[in-house]
C-alpha cells in the first residue's frame, strides 16, 4: 500500500469531534409540511400578517417546483413530510443576560469551544448564538446600538424593525428563486439580522454560531445583512452539528445588500456532521447565499471554509449592479469519505467597470466527490467588466473525484475574463520531504493542505483563520497511522 | 585519568567524547552487506561502510551506480526495498526506524531535488520540524524569539536572505537557492549524520563555495557527513577523509581524498574496467 493509500485508509477512522447531544426539552411543530405547519411557525413567532402571507406565497410556489437535478451530487430522495420544521428549546422567559440562559445550553457552546462569557470578556466579538432555531443570547448589543447598528435574531428584527425586514426580505433572493430558497421562505425559523447605518464602520467582527441539535429537525436559517451607504461590516458564521444517524436537511438563505460605497465581508466556516465513514448520516446542506452590490463602488466578499455536511450545495453569489462594484469569492471545500460537494459562485456583472475575483480550492479524499461550479455573466451594459477565476483541486488517493464546471456568458466585447484551473495530488515526495525533517505524517498532511489553502485562509479574520486551520487539521486527524 | 578530567572545566563533554572514543559504538554508522531494490531491479548489491563521528565520507560513482539509492535507503524512503543486510546507527537498527524517527535521531538528507510545498514558508516548515525534533528529545519547543535568533545566526552561514525564507518552500527558487536552503535547514536542525545527495549538481562556482562553507562550518567531532557526488569539484571545498567509489551497486574502491583526484584524472572508465575485470 502506498503512502497516499494509507493516509486515505486512516482518514476514514477519524471521528467527528462534535458528536454529542444536549438534553434540552424541545417544543416542536408536528412532523410534515402543510399550510398548518407554516401557520404554526408564524404564530409561535407572533409574526405580523404580511409575513405569514409572504411565507404562504412561498409555500404555494414551492409546491409547483421540482427538486433540482443538475448538480453533481446524488442522495436518497428527501421525504419533506418526514421532517420537523420547527423546534425551539423550551424556555419560559426570554433571557436578559447569560446568567439566565439554560446552563446545559451554555455547556454545549463551551464544548464547541465557544464560551460566550469568554468571548464576551476577551475577544470583542459580538456573538448571536443560534441554538437550533431560536437565538438564545445576544451580546454586545448595547455597544453596537450606540452606533445605530442593529444586530439581532431575525425574529427579533421582525418584531422590532418590521419596516426594514419587509423592505429587504426576498429582495436579493426572491422566494421563488429556487426550490430550496422557496422552502426556506415558507418555513424559516430564525437567523440573524444586521443593519449598518450610513457611514458607520462596524468596530467588531459580528459572529454567529449555528448549530443543529434536535433529531430530524430541519434547520432553515435566514440571514439578512444591510450595509447602508459608505458603511462596512465583517460578518462571521460558523457551524457545527452533533452526530446523527438520520440525514438532516439544512436549507438556509442569506441575503446581503450593499449600498453605494458600502462593503460587506461575509466569512463562513461550515463543519456540519459529514456522516460516518460508510456515508451513513450527515447533513444535507442546500444553501442559497447571494449579495447585491446595489450602489456604485460597493464591495461584497465571500469567504468560505467548507469541511462538513454529507451533501453541500452552495453558490454564494454577487450581483454587481453598481458601477465600479467588486465581488469576491474565496473558497476551501474539503470532502472526505462519502461526502459530496457541489459549490462555487455566480458573478453577475451589470454595472460598468465591475470586477470579480474567484479563488476556489477543493480538497478531496476518501471516495468523496468535489465539484466547483461557477458562472461569470457579463451583461450588455457592463463596460470593462473584469473577472479572474482560479480553481484548484487537490486529490488525496485515487478513489475520489474533483470536477470543475465553469460557465462564462459574456455579452459585452470589452469584458476581460480569465480562468485558471489546476489539479494536483499530495505527492509522496512532499510527504517524504516532511518526514525526513522529523515531521510526522499527520502534521505533514495538515501542513501541505493548509499551505495549499493559504490564499483563502488569509482572507479570514484572524481568530477565524486559526479556527479554520485547526479544523482542517482536525479533519485530517487520524488520517495516517 | 578520569580524576584528572573531573577537575577540569567541561568535564561532562569530555567524558562523553571519551566514552564515544572507547566504546564499541564509536562507529556511528555501520552498513553491512546491504542489498536493496526498487520494484524488481536490484540496485544495491552488498554495501559495506563504517563511519565514525567527525568523519567526512565521499561517495562517488558514475550515473546509475546506486549513489542516490544508498542515500534514500538511509533516509528511509519507501520506494526502495531492503532485501538483506543491516544498518546500525548509533547502536540502533536504522532499518527498523520510521523515516521521521531517523530524522529526529539526527539523520539528515539534503535532497538532490528538493520538493516545493506551496503556501508553506521555509520558516514555518522549519519551526514545525525543529519543534517536533525537540519534542522527541524531551525538550520544550523554541519560542518565537529564540527561534528567530537561531535563524539569524544560521542564515549567515549559508548567506541566505530572510525574504527567501518567508516565501513558499522552494517554490520558484533557483537551483542554487534550493540547495542553499537545504544546507540552511541542516544548520537549523544540527544533524548527527548528514547525507548530501548531489548537492553540487546545478550549482555555479559561487553557490558551490557558499554551500561548502556552510557544510564545513557545521563539521565537528560529534557529527559525520556523507557527500554523494558525481564530480570531484565539490571535494575541493569539502575535503573528505575517505573516498568510496560505487559502481554497479557495490563499493569497488576506497581510499583517501587523492582517490577523487585520480578518478577525475582517469575517469570512471578506469574504475569500470577494473571492476568488470574482477568479475
Amino acid at each position: 500500500m502506498s503512502k497516499d493509500d494509507q493516509i486515505l485508509e486512516e482518514f476514514t477512522q477519524s471521528d467527528y469531534k462534535y458528536g454529542f447531544e444536549s438534553n434540552i426539552e424541545q417544543e416542536s411543530a408536528p412532523k410534515g409540511l402543510n399550510e398548518d405547519t407554516i401557520r404554526f411557525i408564524s404564530a409561535k413567532k407572533e409574526e405580523p400578517e404580511w409575513l405569514l402571507e409572504w411565507r404562504l406565497k412561498a409555500y404555494y410556489h414551492w409546491l409547483t417546483l421540482k427538486e433540482p437535478t443538475w448538480h453533481n451530487v446524488s442522495f436518497p430522495e428527501i421525504d419533506y413530510q418526514d421532517i420537523i420544521y420547527y423546534a425551539a428549546p423550551k424556555q419560559k422567559v426570554t433571557p436578559k443576560s447569560l446568567d439566565e440562559v439554560d446552563p446545559e445550553l451554555l455547556d454545549t457552546f463551551k464544548r464547541l469551544g465557544i464560551s460566550l462569557e469568554e468571548q464576551k470578556r476577551l475577544t470583542g466579538v459580538a456573538v448571536d448564538a443560534v441554538f437550533d432555531s431560536v437565538s438564545v443570547a445576544t451580546t454586545f448589543k448595547d455597544k453596537l446600538a450606540k452606533l445605530g447598528i442593529i444586530f439581532c435574531s431575525f425574529s427579533e428584527a421582525v418584531q422590532e424593525h418590521p419596516e426594514l425586514v419587509r423592505k429587504y426580505i426576498g429582495s436579493v433572493v426572491p422566494q421563488g428563486d429556487n426550490y430550496f430558497s422557496a422552502l426556506n421562505s415558507a418555513v424559516f425559523s430564525d437567523g440573524s439580522f444586521c443593519y449598518i447605518p450610513k457611514g458607520v464602520r462596524c468596530p467588531m467582527e459580528l459572529s454567529t454560531y449555528f448549530r443543529i441539535n434536535a433529531a430530524n429537525s430541519g434547520q432553515f436559517e435566514r440571514t439578512l445583512i444591510i450595509a447602508e451607504e459608505g458603511s462596512y461590516v465583517s460578518y462571521l458564521e460558523g457551524c457545527t452539528a452533533p452526530m446523527r444517524d438520520e440525514n438532516q436537511l439544512h436549507a438556509a438563505v442569506v441575503e446581503l445588500y450593499a449600498a453605494k460605497d458600502a462593503e460587506i465581508k461575509y466569512s463562513t466556516v461550515q463543519n456540519w456532521y459529514p456522516g460516518d465513514k460508510d456515508g451513513k448520516g450527515g447533513i444535507y446542506n442546500f444553501v442559497t447565499k447571494r449579495g447585491i452590490c446595489a450602489g456604485d463602488n460597493s464591495k461584497i466578499s465571500w469567504t468560505q471554509v467548507e469541511t462538513g455536511s454529507a451533501v453541500t450545495w452552495k453558490y454564494p453569489s454577487c450581483i454587481l449592479k453598481g458601477d465600479n462594484s467588486i465581488g469576491e469569492f474565496y473558497s476551501v471545500a474539503v470532502t472526505n469519505n462519502h461526502q459530496q460537494a457541489d459549490t462555487g459562485t455566480k458573478m453577475i456583472h451589470i454595472g460598468k467597470n465591475t470586477r470579480s475575483r474567484i479563488v476556489s480550492k477543493g480538497v478531496s479524499a476518501g471516495v468523496s466527490q468535489n465539484s466547483y461550479r461557477g458562472l461569470v455573466k457579463v451583461l450588455k451594459r457592463a463596460e470593462n467588466a473584469r473577472n479572474f477565476s482560479q480553481c484548484d483541486s487537490l486529490l488525496m488517493g485515487d478513489r475520489c473525484g474533483a470536477h470543475t464546471f465553469p460557465y462564462i456568458e459574456s455579452n459585452n466585447s470589452s469584458a476581460q475574463i480569465e480562468h485558471e484551473a489546476t489539479t494536483s495530488k499530495i505527492g509522496e515526495d512532499q510527504i517524504f520531504y516532511c518526514l525526513q525533517r522529523g515531521i510526522d505524517e499527520e502534521d505533514a498532511v495538515a501542513l501541505i493542505v493548509n499551505g495549499y489553502c493559504k490564499e483563502v485562509l488569509n482572507q479570514l479574520p484572524m481568530e477565524f483563520a486559526v479556527e479554520a486551520q485547526k479544523l482542517l487539521a482536525l479533519t485530517l486527524e487520524g488520517s495516517v497511522g | 585519568m578520569i580524576e584528572q578530567l573531573r577537575n577540569q572545566k567541561g568535564y561532562p563533554k569530555r567524558i562523553a567524547f571519551l566514552i564515544l572514543l572507547l566504546n564499541p559504538i564509536a562507529t556511528m554508522l555501520k552498513i553491512k552487506e546491504l542489498h536493496a531494490r526498487v520494484e524488481e531491479k536490484e540496485i544495491l548489491k552488498g554495501i559495506d561502510l563504517d563511519i565514525k563521528p567527525g568523519e567526512v565520507h565521499a561517495i562517488m560513482g558514475p550515473n546509475g551506480s546506486g549513489k542516490s539509492t544508498l542515500a534514500s535507503v538511509l533516509a528511509g524512503r519507501e520506494d526502495f526495498e531492503v532485501t538483506s543486510g543491516s544498518v546500525e546507527y548509533m547502536g540502533q537498527d536504522l532499518l527498523e526506524m520510521e523515516p521521521e524517527e531517523r530524522a529526529r535521531e539526527g539523520v539528515f538528507l539534503a535532497f538532490q531535488y528538493p520538493v516545493e510545498i506551496p503556501g508553506v514558508s521555509t520558516t514555518n516548515f522549519l519551526k514545525t520540524a525543529l519543534n517536533q525534533v525537540r519534542q522527541h528529545k524531551g525538550k520544550d519547543p523554541l519560542d518565537a524569539v529564540a527561534f528567530l535568533k537561531r535563524m539569524k545566526e544560521k542564515m549567515k552561514l549559508v548567506e541566505i536572505d530572510q525574504s527567501l525564507l518567508s516565501r513558499s518552500l522552494n517554490e520558484g527558487f533557483s537551483g542554487g537557492e534550493k540547495k542553499r536552503n537545504e544546507i540552511f535547514q541542516m544548520a537549523m536542525l544540527e544533524p548527527t549524520l548528514a547525507i548530501l545527495d548531489e548537492t553540487d549538481s546545478g550549482l555555479d562556482i559561487d553557490a558551490l563555495r557558499i554551500v561548502a562553507n556552510g557544510v564545513n562550518a557545521l563539521r565537528n567531532q560529534d557529527n559525520a557527513t556523507i557527500v554523494v557526488t558525481h564530480y570531484q569539484r565539490l571535494l575541493d571545498y569539502i575535503v573528505p577523509d575517505f573516498v568510496h567509489v560505487l559502481y554497479n551497486g557495490r563499493i569497488v574502491k576506497s581510499g583517501s581524498k587523492e582517490l577523487a583526484l585520480e578518478l577525475e584524472d582517469k575517469g570512471y572508465d578506469w574504475i569500470k574496467a577494473t571492476a568488470d575485470a574482477a568479475i
